[in-house]
């Protein structure tokens, strides 16, 4: 392609459509290249949207974005291997529009924002791998793809390439990522009717709850499970880390684990009679803080998973991918007005603009979570048991005591852990979220 | 309980558009997984269930079913026997949902 663009963009997930969005806006000639056969069909996500970050690039988006059902009700459950103990969290104040997140189906809504992308002027090439970025000497000058040719040049790349982060790596602006760093999550969506999962659920029409689980469903591994209701469907999933699932001595895999998930006796009767119609893989970048690699060069900028912007511990991951990307769009835009070159000191403004946004503000909150976790496979296995038999113990009628039965308690958590083993768990557990 | 999963069937309900003859993940050195890698973790990792461990105890690929996650060439690092690309544009898995 002999064109030459102020800006490409390598991806049409959350990230990449932000950023081509935000520029194509502002009047800057965006190419946007997809290696799907259309925006979406490579993209997999659980899929919770949070509105604001969409709100401030398509302020209108619920005119016409293809939502699945607001959500009303957020359920956290810590399971054993028949039981669970949870919270559920459901207030009325959230049937109250504007909603503040919904459920939706990525592919359905990609395809929506790529259309937007399209509209404020962008121009997308689906079908296309970009291989490899072309540099001159440090510097990104643009991209080879397998079609239109090869080459394609830029003023600027900005990669929005997802979690493998292919283009980066190869060009070896950071390393290949640690197994440590990444989750791997499967899931599968399963058809049921509108009435069925209304029922189920206990919500009207529109409305949905979003399930979120740890326990005995990773089999000790650091993960967590979920399970969310779409208008007729649901998607249910589970995740864990995936060095965990390489060292795992049960060499458990993941969709033998999803499986099981689905026959737990608390999970079974929710998904029943549900058709499986889709069952996908993805990888999920938990790093947190210190794994974010260097984000920005000379005329690169990376955004979304492919800079490991996600914040494990809420489960965020496309509202940052969408805030990123547009706070790189911004950085490009203001540096084309005033005039500056796309150098390595101009495009630190992008670095500035998430340091100073809630992206790195959350990632820095939680930065020492993902090592506490790592060194901590009780919160996922022992804990979730011993509060299950607690429960159990308390709310069984049997004839004994209720004094007796907190002293069983107590001696059961101790059995298991160490006094000074549960309080150095408390411990670091506090100083790693507040 | 691994053996309960059929996960041929789960793939089976996915689109694919297969690049024939051009797999985009090889196996660089087969004698290194069969010699040199005792956990062959690929082969229950996998989320397609694409690589799998033969009586002789090499590990064939068959990337038809592959969901593109990445988690192989991440697990292979001490070996960096597995050579990872995205297949061609528009070939390879097609989420209907995602």
């Amino acid at each position: 392609m002999k064109e030459r663009f102020d800006a490409i963009v390598v991806g049409a997930g959350p990230s990449g459509n932000a950023a081509a969005y935000t520029m194509a806006r502002a009047g800057l000639k965006v190419l946007q290249i997809e290696r799907g056969e259309s925006p979406g069909s490579k993209n997999v996500q659980g899929a919770i949207l949070y509105s604001d970050a969409l709100e401030r690039i398509i302020p209108d988006f619920r005119d016409d974005a293809p939502l699945e059902r607001h959500i009303i009700e957020q359920r956290m459950w810590v399971l054993d291997d028949r039981s669970f103990v949870g919270t559920h969290f459901r207030s009325d104040d959230y049937n109250k529009p504007p909603f503040n997140r919904y459920t939706i189906i990525r592919a359905q809504f990609d395809r929506w924002f790529s259309q937007k992308v399209r509209d404020a002027g962008a121009m997308l090439i689906c079908e296309t791998t970009v291989e490899h970025l072309l540099m001159d000497g440090g510097r990104v000058v643009g991209v080879h793809c397998d079609r239109l040719g090869g080459d394609v040049m830029a003023d600027v790349v900005v990669m929005a390439d997802g979690v493998n982060s292919t283009l980066a790596r190869k060009a070896g602006f950071h390393p290949e990522i640690p197994a440590q760093n990444v989750a791997l999550a499967v899931k599968e969506i399963l058809f049921l009717p509108e009435e069925t999962i209304q029922s189920r659920f206990n919500v009207g029409e529109e409305e949905g709850v979003v399930i979120e689980m740890i326990g005995k469903i990773t089999e000790g591994l650091v993960g967590t499970g979920f399970l969310y209701t779409n208008k007729d469907s649901l998607t249910i999933g589970v995740g864990c880390i995936l060095d965990d699932f390489k060292n795992n001595p049960q060499r458990t895999a993941p969709y033998a684990m999803l499986e099981r998930m689905k026959r737990h006796p608390s999970i079974a009767p929710l998904i029943e009679g549900g058709d499986m119609k889709e069952y996908c893989a993805h990888l999920i970048p938990e790093g947190g803080f210190f794994a974010v690699p260097r984000v920005h060069g000379d005329g690169w900028l990376i955004v979304g998973d492919s800079g490991g912007f996600v914040n494990a511990a809420h489960r965020e991951g496309s509202n940052l991918a969408m805030t990123t990307g547009r706070l790189a769009a911004e950085t490009i835009i203001e540096a084309r007005k005033e005039g500056w070159p796309m150098t390595a000191a101009t495009l630190k403004g992008y670095k500035d603009r998430i340091d100073d946004s809630f992206v790195m503000k959350d990632l820095h909150k939680y930065r020492h979570l993902p090592a506490v976790l790592e060194k901590s496979p009780q919160f996922f296995s022992t804990y979730p048991e011993l509060v299950n038999r607690a429960a159990q113990t308390m709310f069984t009628v049997d004839g004994g005591d209720k004094a007796s039965k907190e002293r069983e308690i107590r001696s059961s958590f101790r059995a298991s852990r160490s006094l000074m083993g549960l309080m150095t768990d408390a411990y670091r557990l506090w100083r790693a979220t507040r | 309980m691994t053996a309960l999963v059929n996960v041929e069937e789960k793939l089976f309900q996915n689109r694919y558009k297969i690049d024939a003859g051009r797999p985009h993940i090889q196996i660089k050195d087969p004698d290194l997984c069969k010699n040199r890698c005792r956990a062959q973790a690929c082969t229950y990792v996998c989320p397609a269930a694409c690589y799998k461990t033969e009586g002789n105890g090499a590990v064939t690929l068959i990337t038809d079913g592959c969901l593109e996650c990445g988690s192989c060439r991440i697990i292979c690092q001490d070996l960096a026997n597995v050579q990872w690309e995205y297949p061609r544009g528009g070939h390879g898995v097609l989420f209907k949902f995602g």
